[in-house]
């Protein structure tokens, strides 16, 4: 591959201080510069700039996967985490390297302006090695981004599921939001556990929460509560509401084989009954 | 009503089967639907929607706000390009399924809206209408 002509190089190096303010200028005019300090970002410029000059220097070509250039990868992997944190979106965080295009696409202009061909030649060397960094800032943003979310899934699916006991040997489940399979599955394995654990005979299943029971989440409860039943356990489904009752009339769903309550109170009063609890007529 | 009166949803995984409820839930509640009646078409999209990722391999929701003579409503058209409906009869048999679910999601979702249409073309695609008028 060719590579980048000496004085290009020595062009870049003379006009330094000029192109770090163009660069600035550019960077704020597009916005990228939100909530970013203006001594953090000329520090951020400068390093980066002194970056690309060392390896250039060191005429490692143009392929950023190489080891000449982890310092630069490092840093831009930094920057877009620091990014990331700031709220900025991807393209924001992209843009500190494009931002970097005309500056020195216009000192190029003026150096070789009497060699066309060169210039030619240099404009798509530098291109293409802004678009790769730039390329890898994003993939790199992304991947922060990413790594959050899974995290934040991860944490719900912890956190979806808490298997509470209302008396001795019954257990409560409330459940809330979306019943997609991978939750209905940490759901259902954390009761049919915790009703070995705590022998429990009675478990009831809360869908208060759930703000719509359509044929996946009523095929989860049928499984769940068949699995209950297996265990040699009882299970009670409570918190149907009127809406959500008339919706599964409409849908078809035969849940005649299911026990079911309209609120959680009722349902505990079923289980204490069934247990031979007497709680007498007034506590 | 806020200003839009139509649009588009990408339905392509699993979570945006979650997106299209809730849009289909504001655009419900946004008319003045009544509980139950928007319950009923939040869990018609849940179905359909699903059945798009998961039989048409993923397509697109197209939303619309109707107002005619005086009554207002939400029409919504979901469209695949996946494999299509060979037995179409089959198809709207309660209890029937392609692939192991309960069966009921296609005829119970026509149950629960207003007006219920489906186009589907083996090979080529599916597109089911559904409206439910407040």
């Amino acid at each position: 591959m060719a590579s980048l002509h000496g004085s290009t190089l020595e062009a870049i190096k003379h006009n330094h201080a000029q192109l770090l303010v163009q660069w600035v200028a550019a960077l704020e005019a597009n916005g990228a510069t939100r909530n970013i300090k203006e001594q953090t970002l000329s520090q951020e410029t400068r390093d980066f700039l002194q970056l690309l000059i060392d390896v250039l220097q060191a005429d490692s070509g143009n392929d950023i996967v190489s080891s000449d250039w982890d310092e630069a990868r490092r840093f831009l992997e930094r920057l877009s985490a620091s990014r990331a944190q700031l709220g900025h979106d991807s393209h924001q965080a992209a843009y500190f390297i494009f931002a970097l295009k005309r500056p020195l696409f216009s000192l190029l202009q003026t150096h070789f302006s009497d060699d066309p061909a060169r210039l030619a030649e240099q404009l798509w060397l530098i291109s293409e090695l802004l678009d790769t960094l730039g390329m890898h800032t994003i993939r790199t943003f992304q991947k922060t981004r990413e790594a959050v979310i899974k995290r934040q899934q991860e944490e719900l699916l912890e956190l979806s599921t808490p298997v509470v006991k209302l008396w001795d040997g019954v257990l409560a489940l409330p459940l809330i939001g979306t019943l997609d399979s991978q939750r209905s599955q940490t759901v259902m394995e954390s009761l049919l556990q915790r009703i070995v654990d705590t022998g429990s005979e009675i478990a009831i299943i809360d869908i208060t929460g759930v703000p719509t029971v359509d044929t996946l989440v009523a095929q989860h409860l049928l499984k769940t509560v068949t699995a209950i039943r297996l265990m040699g356990a009882d299970c009670i489904i409570s918190g149907v509401r009127p809406q959500i009752a008339q919706t599964i009339v409409h849908l078809g769903l035969d849940l005649g084989t299911l026990t079911t309550k309209a609120n959680l109170a009722d349902a505990l009063k079923l289980a204490l009954k069934r247990l031979g609890v007497n709680l007498g007529e007034q506590v | 009503m806020s200003g839009e009166h139509s649009g588009s949803l990408p339905v392509r995984i699993e979570q945006d089967v979650v997106l299209a409820r809730q849009l289909a839930r504001k655009l419900a509640s946004d008319c003045g639907m009544r509980l139950v009646d928007l319950t009923k078409l939040v869990t018609a999209v849940s179905e359909l929607a699903r059945n798009t990722v998961v039989y048409g391999g993923g397509g697109d929701m197209d939303w619309q706000v109707l107002e005619e003579a005086g009554r207002t409503g939400v029409r919504l058209l979901f469209r695949d390009e996946g494999p299509g409906i060979a037995d179409l009869k089959l198809a709207l048999t309660d209890g029937w399924t392609s692939g192991n679910g309960l069966g009921l999601g296609l005829t119970g979702a026509r149950r629960l809206v207003d007006e219920f249409e489906l186009d589907t073309v083996p090979g080529e695609g599916t597109r089911v209408t559904i409206t439910r008028w407040i």
